[in-house]
């Protein structure tokens, strides 16, 4: 495709935000924000409603004013650009087409407003509705399609003019579940066919880990980490990207020095030995936090002998989800609830509400949250 | 579900009402127009007589040409204000969208004389433009005065329209286009007006269509070269069977029917505000200064000349003798006292026909909205359908419709004709404003949950308590909000009123302006009645506005659903 719609790699640009604070009256929305996106990325900004994330992404767009900090494209400084002369491509969750044009007067638009001779505006229009599949429908109206067509149309009108950055502001919200898990592999698929830098704005975590190739989760105006999917899975930073991205136990207590090798107490009473590499610098004689995941824990009757690595306890289960492919445990072990998975099997035994079981922790997986 | 048998009984009644008092004077004024007035039968030829006649046709152009400059000018007053407010961050948009629709609660037909005082050939501005430049502007000469008239009473119809359509527009649609590239005036002629087209086409029809219709004004600036005043002239001067004004009649349902239509087309399917999800309303900007002080002082103009109807008849009310003069010459109040003491049943009789006309329009439009969404009573979307084309039917019309319809009939106790009897007149201006009240009561149904009326019914209430006790009740707000347009727009009627009223002392009050108006002396007076008129609407639509507001933080629960 790349070839015929001449969409090609040297506008991929890299993005880079420095140091911007934005405020909406007084309410502080974006904090002292920093990120760097290298050309042909796809760079996700995850965080639940309100964090900042469309702020940051129409901020890139040219919409909103900072109040402080710079916002570089392809290395020149935009801030002070209007939207319309800054050549990102922003497709809106609302996919604002205009109801008044046929498909292809929305798609043509842009080139028009560059002012591109007639043919060639024809040409490309063509080649991008046949890239989304919709070259069948370019005479009808936007309300005469269905949402994923829509969606498509939405996206074809943004990449036809050749964007420096495509921005995408949750572009699959309005979709339906069925629908959202397509459109997301064809997306992906378009980005990386275009090689085009990306920004997708969601808050929806599995749609964050399936497409990006990194990942900034936000929370009340601040970037709290920057990293791959599995990045941010194994070793979240804080107690934010921990339970926003998947279920964590978190325990809270006190970290100890003993012979060279470092315990953590919990204030309810466990005790998990952590290796040197586990504990950040500063982490060290503090009150901390420790952070596993449900499938890092294992369970066996209460009675068996301790056959497992790691540190073991015992607690009764008050409630048991069954989620097919798993059983979820809630276990409670002293004053703590631990959530444990158990794969499940068919004819598998498992444990009953009220039945006392032996945990066994994996203490390797164990992450120390520093905030 | 079957029909209740008090449910059928309802829409029997109103059918009946329906019929008697919309449908059959209506096809009975079509029929004389295709009837020979010697024989009976079937023609053509008044149509033809019609077009072959010179003053006839004049007055067709004229009608036509009146109500469509009047749409232009009142765009050229509302196109500003709209967008102004919408587009900028406007400091008091409040007050001049607030201060645009006060022209709507005074026909214009009330105003007229004022305005001919202000700005006839002879009038305030002219002797003060002679005095400074040496110039007199025609603004009230023949078709000038009715088109200047209208367009300042009826462009709040296209200023409201216009700001509704301008203020759904999805911010992201705007956006999107920045985003691509385009900006300034390209933006606005590509996307926003495109889309805020659909609102401006049906306020502009519907001014085109008052403006066509309306009798009193050019009765009271004297203009009869228009469709409406012929028919009036020709009935009251030539008489009854006279076929002229069953043919103009037909001409003005036509009309009537064609803009409505073209406002339904402009407005089917598109509307654009609502389709799409999204932050709403166009992005405002600041104003820099020199835009500031262009804007501010357009607006200032506009509303001055929108308001100066009601300036000038203030003054004309309050004058004492008001001719070839900048000012009156001094103040009193005996116009007033002159109203109160020699015909105060102008007043009451407004008051009580406005108030039977309204609990009638309320009564039958509660009924026919909750049978039309509440039950599945055969033809109950004939009863709203049919309720509705009275907004297609001019006074004009209805009037002429009603003398031939009951002039024959005869009341048993006095004989008079049933026509000259004042009930007729109020049932009559009920008919007329019967699709206003419908619409409102409709609009409050709609918000209702059914699930209320279940509850009830599940609790052992049966289907009239359950409508007494928890439907009205809870529509009480939109019922009132249809009382009063219905009663402050048949205050002020006047084309169906100046057809049906047989004597003074059954008038109401535009009658007795306009009678007023017709003499030098009458014309304080007349201003005073304006005023009064003026305020009775004012005050009906300020308690309304009030009980409403406290309705809704009252009943605040029962709006969440």
């Amino acid at each position: 495709m790349t070839e015929h719609t001449g969409m090609a790699r040297k506008h991929a640009a890299g993005v880079s935000i420095e140091n911007v604070n934005l405020y909406y009256g007084k309410n502080h929305v974006l904090k002292d924000v920093s990120l760097v996106i290298e050309p042909g990325e796809f760079f996700t900004f995850l965080g639940p409603s309100g964090c900042g994330k469309t702020t940051l992404l129409r901020l890139i767009a040219g919409f909103g004013n900072a109040k402080s900090g710079r916002v570089r494209i392809g290395g020149n400084d935009v801030t002070a650009l209007p939207p319309w002369k800054r050549d990102v491509g922003m497709v809106f969750q609302s996919y604002a087409l205009w109801p008044h044009m046929s498909v292809r007067r929305n798609v043509a638009f842009g080139l028009e407003e560059r002012r591109l001779p007639k043919p060639e505006i024809r040409r490309r229009v063509d080649a991008v509705l046949e890239l989304v599949g919709l070259s069948e429908l370019a005479e009808r109206r936007p309300s005469q399609l269905s949402g994923g067509q829509q969606q498509r149309v939405a996206l074809a009108r943004t990449v036809v003019v050749e964007p420096q950055v495509l921005l995408l502001d949750e572009p699959l919200s309005n979709l339906d579940a069925k629908l959202r898990v397509q459109m997301r592999q064809e997306l992906l698929e378009l980005q990386r066919k275009l090689a085009l830098t990306t920004i997708f704005v969601t808050h929806d975590q599995e749609e964050a880990n399936t497409t990006a190739d990194r990942i900034a989760v936000m929370d009340a105006g601040v970037v709290q980490q920057v990293g791959t999917p599995a990045e941010l899975y194994d070793k979240p930073a804080n107690r934010f990207v921990a339970s926003f991205l998947g279920i964590a136990n978190i325990l809270d207590g006190q970290l100890a020095r003993e012979n060279g090798t470092a315990v953590f107490h919990s204030k309810s009473g466990i005790s998990v030995p952590l290796s040197a590499s586990q504990i950040p610098d500063r982490a060290t004689g503090e009150s901390c936090s420790i952070m596993f995941r449900p499938q890092s824990v294992a369970t066996q009757p209460a009675a068996a002998p301790d056959s497992r690595a790691g540190v073991t306890m015992n607690g009764v289960v008050r409630h048991r989800e069954f989620l097919g492919n798993l059983i979820r445990y809630a276990v409670t072990v002293g004053e703590s609830v631990i959530l444990v998975d158990d794969a499940h099997k068919p004819n598998q035994p498992s444990f009953s509400v009220g039945t006392e079981v032996r945990l066994s922790l994996a203490t390797a997986q164990v992450v120390v949250l520093t905030g | 579900m079957n029909a209740h048998w008090g449910q059928r009984v309802a829409a029997l009644l109103i059918a009946a009402f329906l019929l008697l008092f919309l449908v059959i004077p209506v096809v009975q004024v079509i029929f004389v127009a295709f009837q020979a007035p010697a024989t009976g039968a079937f023609t053509l030829v008044n149509f033809q007589d019609f077009f072959n006649t010179s003053l006839f046709r004049e007055a067709f152009w004229n009608s036509l040409y009146v109500a469509v400059m009047s749409v232009l000018v009142a765009t050229l007053f509302a196109m500003p204000l709209a967008y102004f407010t919408t587009r900028f961050e406007f400091r008091g948009a409040i007050i001049v969208q607030t201060l645009g629709i006060i022209p709507l609660i005074m026909p214009p037909f009330v105003g007229a004389v004022a305005m001919q005082l202000l700005f006839g050939t002879n009038g305030s501005i002219n002797l003060l433009l002679e005095e400074w430049f040496g110039i007199n502007i025609p603004f009230m000469e023949g078709l000038n005065g009715v088109i200047f008239v209208e367009s300042i009473h009826y462009f709040p119809f296209i200023l409201i329209n216009l700001s509704a359509a301008l203020n759904n527009i999805d911010r992201a649609m705007e956006e999107s286009a920045q985003n691509l590239g385009a900006s300034g005036i390209r933006l606005f002629r590509r996307i926003v007006f495109p889309l805020a087209m659909p609102g401006y086409v049906a306020g502009a029809s519907i001014v085109f269509l008052k403006v066509f219709d309306d009798l009193g004004t050019p009765l009271l600036l004297n203009v009869n070269t228009l469709l409406a005043p012929q028919a009036y002239l020709r009935i009251s001067s030539i008489g009854i069977t006279d076929p002229m004004g069953y043919v103009i009649s037909v001409i003005l349902v036509l009309f009537s029917l064609f803009a409505m239509w073209i406002a339904a087309l402009a407005l089917r399917g598109k509307d654009y505000g609502t389709e799409q999800r999204g932050g709403g309303g166009l992005a405002k900007r600041r104003m820099r200064p020199w835009e500031g002080i262009l804007s501010y002082g357009v607006i200032g103009l506009i509303l001055l000349l929108v308001l100066s109807p009601h300036i000038g008849l203030t003054l004309l009310s309050f004058g004492t003798i008001w001719s070839f003069s900048v000012l009156p010459d001094g103040y009193t109040i005996t116009h007033y006292l002159e109203v109160f003491e020699q015909s105060p049943q102008f007043v009451t009789n407004t008051v009580l026909y406005a108030s039977l006309a309204a609990l009638i329009d309320v009564t039958i439009g509660t009924a026919i909205a909750y049978l039309a969404l509440r039950t599945k009573i055969i033809g109950r979307k004939w009863l709203d359908y049919t309720a509705m084309a009275a907004l297609a039917v001019p006074g004009v019309v209805l009037g002429i419709g009603y003398l031939r319809t009951f002039l024959g009939v005869h009341l048993p106790w006095s004989g008079e004709p049933l026509s000259n009897w004042w009930v007729m007149l109020v049932i009559a201006l009920s008919v007329r404003r019967l699709p206003y009240a419908l619409r409102a009561c409709t609009a409050a149904l709609q918000q209702l949950s059914v699930a209320l009326e279940e509850a009830a019914e599940n609790l052992g209430a049966g289907k009239l308590t359950t409508v007494r006790r928890i439907v009205v009740p809870l529509m009480v707000g939109g019922i009132l909000a249809g009382f009063v347009t219905s009663f402050a727009t048949a205050a002020v009627e006047l084309s169906t009123t100046i057809m049906l009223v047989s004597r003074e002392s059954d008038a109401p009050l535009a009658y007795g302006l306009y009678v007023f108006m017709q003499t030098a002396a009458g014309r304080g007076p007349g201003a005073a009645l304006g005023i009064i008129a003026v305020v009775i609407v004012g005050v009906a639509a300020y308690l309304s506005h009030r009980v409403i507001e406290r309705g809704h933080k009252a009943r605040g629960l029962a709006d969440e659903y």
